[in-house]
């Protein structure tokens, strides 16, 4: 059978210039309006070239109103449409909005809780722990929430984010305070959201579901800035975190899909013009383009309403096991998947842009109205987190992320090896005994998701790290190291 | 000689599979047979119920996305999981094709299911014939 996809011949002719020691740099070619840069490594730089990454980021140079460069993040790796791991801005009036430089999975993003705990007082207890949160929070396809929303309810979710959970009792004052945009975009509306999407979303409000999603029950391993830190709520070394990482479940899958193709039912004549179909976008000043915002917003909303209930859980489960006194504090929540409407300094002028991050983590730095009030003279949490059973970092924002990348950071690892791949290479036992060994337990719906997500398929969480802050787009303030995990 | 139904590509983030059929309404069902095996093991799921798909597009393409998406959105949406394909019929009318499909499977409790696949996505699609039959090549989003 002939592989017909043109893309991997292009791609042999693509030069990578070296800036500096973390910045390569694509010269504009053939139709691309700017350049593409690339934030990696001399290490992590041959494993991104061996897939269609690098033409991906340069095809995103070619859709109109694209500001300065496309960029890549060190932890990029092949996606469809845009890559992973990148990085675009694009002018608000004459630009364009694609529902693949957002992805599917709609706000995909992480959320750190802070305990009182230290790592001395967890240990005796991490397995009851994890039970009880697995028990309290429904992992895995097919789970289903304990909670029955309406579809008023729903849409009111949809509508208006993690204010319902406030109102409804699920979250606190500080928890909305702590996550971008309060959790909660005014630019949502639920009656753009289809039928199919909610129908998907209901049963799976507060769901964790699979794949690379997990919550993880981590140590403060290593703090690099005890001043920053202190102002994150992490004080000294042993002391337990806990990070949620997942998005919008089916419902932002499905606001994702059923955009794509009515943008190219509708816009034909743009799809023509286009390397990947999958770079579908509409012109902003659309209907089209007004609507799509408008549900991913809302899809975005639910996103944070998933993961402020699996929040409550987690809670709850500290509760029952030691004890009702126990107040977990809200870090911060970032969404990795997701168009924000920004103002971004471009050749010395203000100026309005939808930034598209896909797979790529919001990083205002300090000063930035946007940031919460408690973090603002240090600028906002950057979210990092490793594969299973590895490191996650706590990055915060500089005012050269600011200047380079449209304030945007990498998103975490990045898989470097195909969920095929990882079944034929792993054993899910196996990992889970090693893991053990190294005094990581794990509770998991499935072993083979364990094979599917060992931490050998990823890159090397660390080689991200010291690229990002490097490069000085993010800067380190501690590494935290898993005790427990729960995955789909 | 019967063809393989289905075999599974390597894609870093992605997983890529080529379905095949001596008909194009075979390889549709193989195709759906590939989504579901990255969940779980389809020879193992029973056939109590029955699902009936119709779909209308513009582009083979667009049938085939539609076609999986609406298998995904019935794994979230009733609890599905596919056993197999009963009936494919695809038809070619004036600007346009049309699908009728019947499929056969069960309610997903008790499986052990693995993984997640959210989307089905265009990238890298191709839709070919050739004297063996048809080849659908797909990524999907997991």
């Amino acid at each position: 059978m002939r592989d017909t996809n043109p893309q991997s011949e292009e791609e042999e002719k693509m030069e990578t210039k070296k800036i500096d020691k973390y910045t390569y740099k694509v010269e504009p070619t053939g139709q691309m309006k700017v350049p593409l840069k690339v934030f990696v490594s001399e290490k992590m730089l041959p494993k991104l070239l061996e897939d269609n990454a690098l033409q991906q980021g340069a095809n995103v140079a070619v859709l109109p109103g694209i500001q300065k460069q496309s960029i890549m993040m060190p932890d990029a790796h092949q996606g469809y449409g845009f890559p992973i791991g990148g990085v675009a801005a694009f002018d608000a009036e004459k630009g364009c909005i694609s529902p693949g430089g957002i992805g599917y999975d709609i706000n995909c993003g992480v959320r750190l809780l802070t305990t009182p705990l230290s790592k001395d007082e967890i240990e005796p207890k991490i397995r009851e722990l994890l039970e009880s949160m697995f028990r309290n929070i429904p992992v895995g396809v097919g789970s289903t929430s304990s909670l029955r929303v309406s579809e008023a309810e729903l849409d009111e979710i949809l509508n208006t984010g993690t204010k319902w959970a406030l109102r409804r009792g699920y979250a606190t004052e500080e928890d909305l305070a702590h996550c971008e945009e309060g959790g909660s975009m005014e630019s949502a509306r639920a009656d753009r959201v289809s039928n199919k999407a909610k129908q998907r979303g209901k049963k799976q409000i507060g769901t964790l579901g699979a794949g690379n999603h997990f919550i993880e029950v981590q140590y403060v391993d290593k703090i690099y800035d005890p001043d920053i830190a202190r102002v994150f709520g992490i004080d000294h070394e042993g002391r337990i975190m806990v990070m949620i990482h997942t998005g919008s479940r089916g419902l932002g899958h499905q606001v994702c899909t059923d955009y794509l193709r009515r943008m190219e039912e509708e816009l034909p004549q743009i799809l023509l013009g286009l390397p990947d179909r999958e770079l579908i976008y509409a012109p902003l000043g659309t209907k089209l383009a007004e609507d799509y915002f408008a549900a991913m917003s809302a899809a975005a909303n639910f996103g944070w309403v998933n993961r402020q209930l699996i929040a409550y859980h987690v809670r709850k489960s500290f509760q029952e096991v030691f004890g009702g006194g126990i107040k977990l504090g809200m870090v911060y929540d970032v969404a990795h998947n997701i168009a924000k409407l920004e103002e971004h300094k471009i050749d010395g002028k203000r100026k309005s842009v939808y930034v598209h991050r896909k797979g790529a983590t919001r990083a205002f730095g300090p000063g930035h109205p946007d940031v919460p009030e408690a973090y603002r003279k240090v600028g906002q949490p950057i979210l990092l987190p490793g594969s299973m059973g590895t490191a996650s970092y706590i990055l915060v924002g500089t005012d050269k992320a600011a200047a380079e990348t449209f304030a945007s950071t990498p998103h975490g690892a990045g898989r470097a090896l195909s969920r095929h791949a990882a079944l034929k290479k792993f054993r899910g036992s196996q990992v889970k005994e090693d893991m053990e060994k190294a005094n990581i337990y794990i509770k998991a719906g499935s072993m083979k998701g364990i094979a599917e997500e060992a931490p050998g398929v990823y890159k090397d969480i660390d080689d991200v790290a010291e690229v990002t802050a490097g490069a000085a787009i993010g800067r380190l303030v501690s590494r935290h190291r898993p005790m427990g995990v729960i995955k789909g | 000689m019967p063809q393989k139904r289905y075999e599974y590509l390597p894609h870093t983030a992605d997983a890529k599979f080529r379905a095949y059929g001596q008909t194009l309404e075979e390889a549709f069902g193989n195709a759906a047979l590939a989504i579901f095996n990255l969940l779980v093991d389809t020879e193992k799921v029973e056939s109590r119920l029955e699902h009936k798909v119709s779909l209308t597009a513009r582009g083979k393409e667009s049938l085939l996305f539609d076609f999986l998406s609406e298998l995904l959105f019935l794994i979230d949406a009733e609890n599905f999981l596919l056993a197999g394909v009963d009936k494919v019929s695809i038809s070619e009318e004036s600007s346009s094709f049309k699908l009728e499909a019947t499929l056969l499977g069960d309610n997903l409790t008790g499986y052990d299911i693995h993984g997640q696949v959210k989307a089905v996505t265009y990238h890298e699609m191709v839709i070919s014939e050739d004297e063996n039959g048809w080849a659908l090549q797909v990524v999907v989003d997991v």
